[in-house]
C-alpha cells in the first residue's frame, strides 16, 4: 500500500502554522461541542468565511475545519455529563449514564473515561481509515435505499433494549419522534406536510432544536423547579483520575463503539447521531445484565463517545475517495474546497495528495493533541457543577437561544425550541425519557426516505427488501437483535431446570 | 472640515465620472445566500463577491451572509418583508428559484416580489448513466427507456418537482412515456446520485455539469448529454447536446442576483451597470472558470422579462408533468 500520500501529509500538518491552526481548532472545536445548539456542522458553517477571508491555503483551512470537527465530538460529552444538555447531535446517548454518574459526585471520572474512549474511537476511526479507505467506500456503494432501510429496521431492533420497566410510554416516545420527523418537505413527492402553510417549517423541525428543546430547555426548567422546592443536585467533582479498573472495565464497550461508529460514519447516508444510538442500544443489549444501563454504567457512556468519533473519521471515507459527503459536517467541507475552485471528486487523492494528506495527518494530530488537551481541563470543566443555579440555569438559557437564534437567523426558531423546551418538561414530569423520542426523529426520517425510494425502484414491489446480500445479512442481524436476548434466556433457564 | 468636504466631493465626481454618471455602488455591500456555506448560493455570492472585488467596481470586500431554508425561500421572504429597500444587498438566485416560485413554495410571495438584477453564469443540467451501462448516446438510452421504462430507476438529487426531477421527466417525455409513471428515486443531493449510479441502484442519473464532470473524467459515470443550446467548451466539448441528438429541450441553469422591490431606479442601476462592466473584465472571466460555471450574461430588464417568462414557462411544464 502506497502510503506517501500520508507523509506528504505529516509535512504540510507539522508545519508550526498548521500545528498551530489544528490547535486553535481542536480548542475551537471543544468548546463549540460543549455549547448547546452549535454542533460542528454550525461551527465550520462559522468559520469557513472566516477562514476564507483570512486567505488560508486550502490545506490549512481543511486542518482547521477537520480539528474543529474532532473537537466538537470530544466536546459534546462534556454538557451532556455535567448538565444532561447534549452538546451535539453526537452526545445525546452519552447523556444517558454521563449524568447519573456526574450526579452521583463522579463526573471528574466520567469526563475521564470519555475522553479516554473519544481518544480510542477517533484513533481507530482514523488508522481504518488510512489503511482500508478505498475497500470501504466500494463497500459503501453497495448499499442502495434497499439496505438502508434495513439498517434502520436493523437499529430499530437494539432499540428493543430501551424498553426497560416502561414498554408503553418508550413506544409512545419513539412515535412522537417518528410524528415529528414527518413534518416539513416530503423529501419524495416534494409537498409540504403539517407546516401550517409557514416557510419557517419547510425544512421540517431541525435536529438542533428539537434536542435541545427537549434535553436542554426542560433540564433549565427542571432545575429551576428543584430549586423553589430545596432540592439540591450535586455540588460534588469527585476524582479527576481514572482507575485502571474502570479502563479494563469499558475497554469491550469501547473497542465495539468504535468499530460500529467507523462502519455507519462510512455510510454516507448516516451520521454521528444514528452512529451513537446503534452502539449504545447495542451494548445495552449486549452489557447490561444487571440493569445499571442509564444509572450511570461507565460502559454505557464510553460506548457512544467511542462511537461519536469514529464516526468523525469514517464520514471522511466517501469524501476523500469518492468525492461525495458522507455527513452534514463533510458536506460543507467538501463546499469549502469548492470556494477554493477545487471541484472534489474521486481524483481527489492523486491530484491534491498535501490537501488529502494533510487531513488524514491532522486528524492523528488532532486526536493526541485533544487527549493532552483535555486531561488538564477535566478539573476545570467539572468546576461547572459548583456554579450556583442562579448563574447555571439562565447560563444554559441564554447559551440555548443564542445559539438556536445564530444557527438559525429566526426567532420562529428559537419560539419552536421554547415550546418543544415546554413539553419535554412535562414530559419529564410523566416519567418519559427524552432519548426514544430522539431516536425515532434520527431514524424515523433515514427510514421513511429509503423505504419509499426502494419502493420507488422496485415499482412497488416489496421483494427488492430481501434482494441483496448486505440486506439478507442485516435482517438476520436484527432478528438476532430482536429475539437473541430473550432465546439466550429461554435456553439457559431450561438449561438450569433440567440441571 | 471644508478640506475633507472638497474631497468627498472630487472622489464622488470622479467616481460619478467612471460609472458614466449612474449612483455608484454603496460603500459597504453585502450578499445573501439562502442556504449554508459552500453551496451553490454560496458559490454564486463569491463569484460576484470577489471579481467585483478583483476588477476594482467595490472599494471595500462585499459581505457574504447566510440564511438557510427551503432552498432560498426563507431568504426571498425575509428580504420582501424586512430589507425590500436596502439598496446595498443582492440575493444569489438561481434557475430553481425561479421553478420553485413556479410552484409557489416561496410563500404567499411572487416573482414580481423582488427586483431582478441579472444573472452572470449558467451550468447545465446534464444526462449521466453507470460508467459499465450499454448506452453510448442519449438515443440509445431512450430507446431502451422507451421499450421498457420500468426497469430504468431514474435518480436526482431533489423531490419530485425539483430541477432534477424536470430533467428526468424531460427525458421520459423525450422517450415517449409519461413522467408520472416514471420510476423517480429522490436522492439527498447530486453525490448521493452518482454513489447510487455506481452502485447500480439507479439507471439513469440527472444533474450538473459542474458536479458531475470531475466523476465523468475519473471514468465513474459517463455523461450521455448536455442539456445546453450549444456545446459546451472545456472539458465537456467532447459531449453531445440534447438538441444535437434530436430532442427539443435542454436545461439552464443560471446563477443570478436579485434585489429588493423598492430599491430605487438609480440603485438598481448602478448594480446593472457595474455587473455590465464586470462581465467584459479578465478578472470576472477568471474567477468564472475557476468556480467551473460557463459564461452567461443577461442583465437589467432582459433579466427582469426572462425570469418572469421562466415562471410562467415552469408553471406550463410543472402541469404538462402532472404536478
Amino acid at each position: 500500500m502506497n502510503l506517501d500520500y500520508l507523509w506528504t501529509g505529516f509535512a504540510v500538518a507539522l508545519t508550526w502554522q498548521n500545528l498551530l491552526i489544528g490547535l486553535v481548532g481542536c480548542f475551537l472545536g471543544t468548546i463549540i461541542g460543549a455549547l448547546p445548539a452549535i454542533g460542528p456542522i454550525n461551527g465550520i458553517a462559522l468559520l469557513l468565511p472566516i477562514a476564507y477571508t483570512l486567505g488560508l491555503p486550502p490545506e490549512s483551512t481543511m486542518i482547521l475545519l477537520a480539528a474543529i470537527y474532532t473537537g466538537s465530538e470530544y466536546g459534546g460529552r462534556i454538557s451532556s455529563i455535567l448538565l444532561n444538555v447534549p452538546g451535539d447531535a453526537g452526545a445525546v446517548m452519552t447523556a444517558l449514564d454521563g449524568n447519573p454518574l456526574a450526579r452521583q459526585g463522579r463526573a471528574g471520572e466520567a469526563l475521564m473515561i470519555s475522553g479516554l474512549s473519544s481518544f480510542v474511537g477517533g484513533i481507530i476511526g482514523v488508522v481504518g481509515l488510512t489503511l482500508f479507505a478505498p475497500f470501504l467506500a466500494s463497500l459503501a456503494i453497495g448499499f442502495g435505499p434497499a439496505e438502508y432501510f434495513v439498517l434502520m429496521v436493523f437499529a430499530f431492533a437494539t432499540l428493543g433494549s430501551m424498553v426497560g420497566s416502561q414498554p408503553v410510554k418508550t413506544l409512545l416516545g419513539c412515535v412522537l419522534g417518528l410524528m415529528l420527523a414527518t413534518v416539513g418537505l416530503d423529501p419524495t413527492s416534494g409537498a409540504y406536510r403539517f407546516t401550517f402553510d409557514s416557510p419557517e417549517l419547510g425544512d421540517g423541525i431541525d435536529f438542533v432544536v428539537l434536542v435541545i428543546g427537549l434535553f436542554s430547555i426542560s433540564e433549565a426548567m427542571l432545575m429551576l423547579e428543584s430549586h423553589a422546592t430545596g432540592t439540591s443536585i450535586v455540588g460534588k467533582v469527585g476524582r479527576t483520575f481514572v482507575r485502571w479498573k474502570d479502563v479494563v472495565f469499558t475497554t469491550g464497550a469501547t473497542l465495539r463503539g468504535s468499530i460500529i461508529g467507523f462502519v455507519v460514519g462510512v455510510l454516507p447516508g448516516t451520521g454521528a447521531s444514528v452512529a451513537s444510538a446503534v452502539s449504545y442500544t447495542l451494548e445495552k443489549r449486549v452489557s447490561d445484565r444487571d440493569g445499571t444501563f442509564g444509572k450511570g454504567d461507565m460502559r454505557g457512556l464510553a460506548s457512544p463517545e467511542a462511537a461519536n468519533n469514529s464516526c468523525a473519521a469514517g464520514a471522511f471515507v466517501p469524501m476523500l475517495t469518492l468525492g461525495v459527503p458522507g455527513s452534514g459536517t463533510t458536506a460543507v467541507m467538501l463546499g469549502a474546497l469548492m470556494l477554493y475552485n477545487i471541484q472534489p471528486g474521486p481524483q481527489l487523492f492523486a491530484e491534491r495528495p498535501e490537501i488529502v494528506g494533510g487531513l488524514i495527518a491532522s486528524l492523528y494530530i488532532g486526536n493526541v493533541l485533544l487527549l493532552l488537551l483535555n486531561i488538564p481541563f477535566v478539573g476545570i470543566f467539572s468546576r461547572l457543577l459548583l456554579l450556583p443555579n442562579w448563574i447555571l440555569v439562565p447560563g444554559i438559557l441564554v447559551l440555548s437561544v443564542v445559539g438556536v437564534y445564530s444557527t438559525h437567523a429566526s426567532v420562529e426558531a428559537v419560539l419552536l425550541m421554547l415550546g418543544v423546551g415546554c413539553i419535554g418538561w412535562l414530559l419529564r414530569k410523566l416519567g418519559f425519557d427524552m432519548a426514544p423520542i430522539i431516536l425515532g426523529f434520527v431514524l424515523g426520517k433515514v427510514m421513511e426516505v429509503n423505504l419509499r425510494n426502494a419502493l420507488a425502484i422496485s415499482g412497488g414491489e416489496l421483494g427488492i427488501l430481501f434482494q441483496s446480500h448486505i440486506s439478507i445479512i442485516l435482517w438476520v442481524l436484527a432478528a438476532l437483535v430482536a429475539v437473541g436476548p430473550w432465546a439466550l434466556q429461554l435456553w439457559s433457564r431450561r438449561r438450569r431446570s433440567r440441571a | 472640515m471644508n478640506a475633507t468636504f472638497t474631497k468627498f466631493a472630487l472622489a464622488g465626481l470622479v467616481s460619478a465620472l467612471l460609472t458614466g454618471g449612474a449612483v455608484a455602488l454603496p460603500q459597504k455591500t453585502e450578499c445573501l445566500a439562502g442556504a449554508k456555506p459552500g453551496g451553490g448560493f454560496d458559490v454564486t455570492c463569491r463569484l460576484a463577491a470577489n471579481s467585483l472585488l478583483a476588477a476594482k467596481l467595490i472599494e471595500q470586500p462585499m459581505v457574504v451572509t447566510y440564511m438557510e431554508g427551503g432552498v432560498g425561500a426563507i431568504a426571498y421572504n425575509h428580504v420582501v418583508g424586512k430589507r425590500a429597500a436596502d439598496p446595498s444587498l443582492i440575493v444569489a438566485a438561481s434557475t430553481g428559484s425561479a421553478l420553485l416560485l413556479a410552484q409557489g413554495k416561496f410563500g404567499s410571495h411572487d416573482e414580481n416580489a423582488v427586483r431582478w438584477i441579472g444573472a452572470l453564469g449558467a451550468d447545465y443540467g446534464v444526462i449521466v448513466v453507470n460508467a459499465d451501462s450499454p448506452y453510448k448516446t442519449l438515443k440509445e438510452l431512450s430507446d431502451a427507456y422507451g421499450a421498457n421504462p420500468a426497469s430504468f430507476p431514474i435518480g436526482g438529487g431533489g423531490a419530485v418537482g425539483s430541477q432534477d426531477w424536470m430533467k428526468a421527466a424531460l427525458i421520459a417525455k423525450g422517450a415517449g412515456q409519461d413522467p408520472k409513471k416514471m420510476r423517480y428515486v429522490a436522492l439527498e443531493g447530486g453525490g448521493a446520485v452518482l454513489t447510487s449510479l455506481e452502485g447500480g441502484h439507479i439507471k439513469i442519473g440527472a444533474g450538473d455539469a459542474s458536479e458531475m464532470v470531475k466523476h465523468h473524467l475519473a471514468g465513474k459515470v459517463r455523461i450521455l448529454a448536455v442539456m445546453s443550446p450549444e456545446r459546451l467548451t472545456g472539458d465537456l466539448a467532447d459531449i453531445p447536446t440534447t438538441r444535437e441528438q434530436g430532442y427539443d429541450f435542454d436545461w439552464v441553469i443560471w446563477r443570478g442576483y436579485y434585489t429588493g422591490a423598492k430599491v430605487s431606479d438609480a440603485d438598481y442601476a448602478a448594480w446593472t451597470d457595474a455587473f455590465k462592466k464586470l462581465v467584459q473584465t479578465p478578472e470576472f472571466k477568471s474567477e468564472l472558470a475557476a468556480r467551473g460555471l460557463f459564461p452567461y450574461t443577461v442583465i437589467g430588464a432582459e433579466f427582469d422579462a426572462q425570469v418572469k417568462s421562466d415562471v410562467q414557462r415552469f408553471k406550463t411544464l410543472a402541469k404538462e408533468a402532472g404536478l
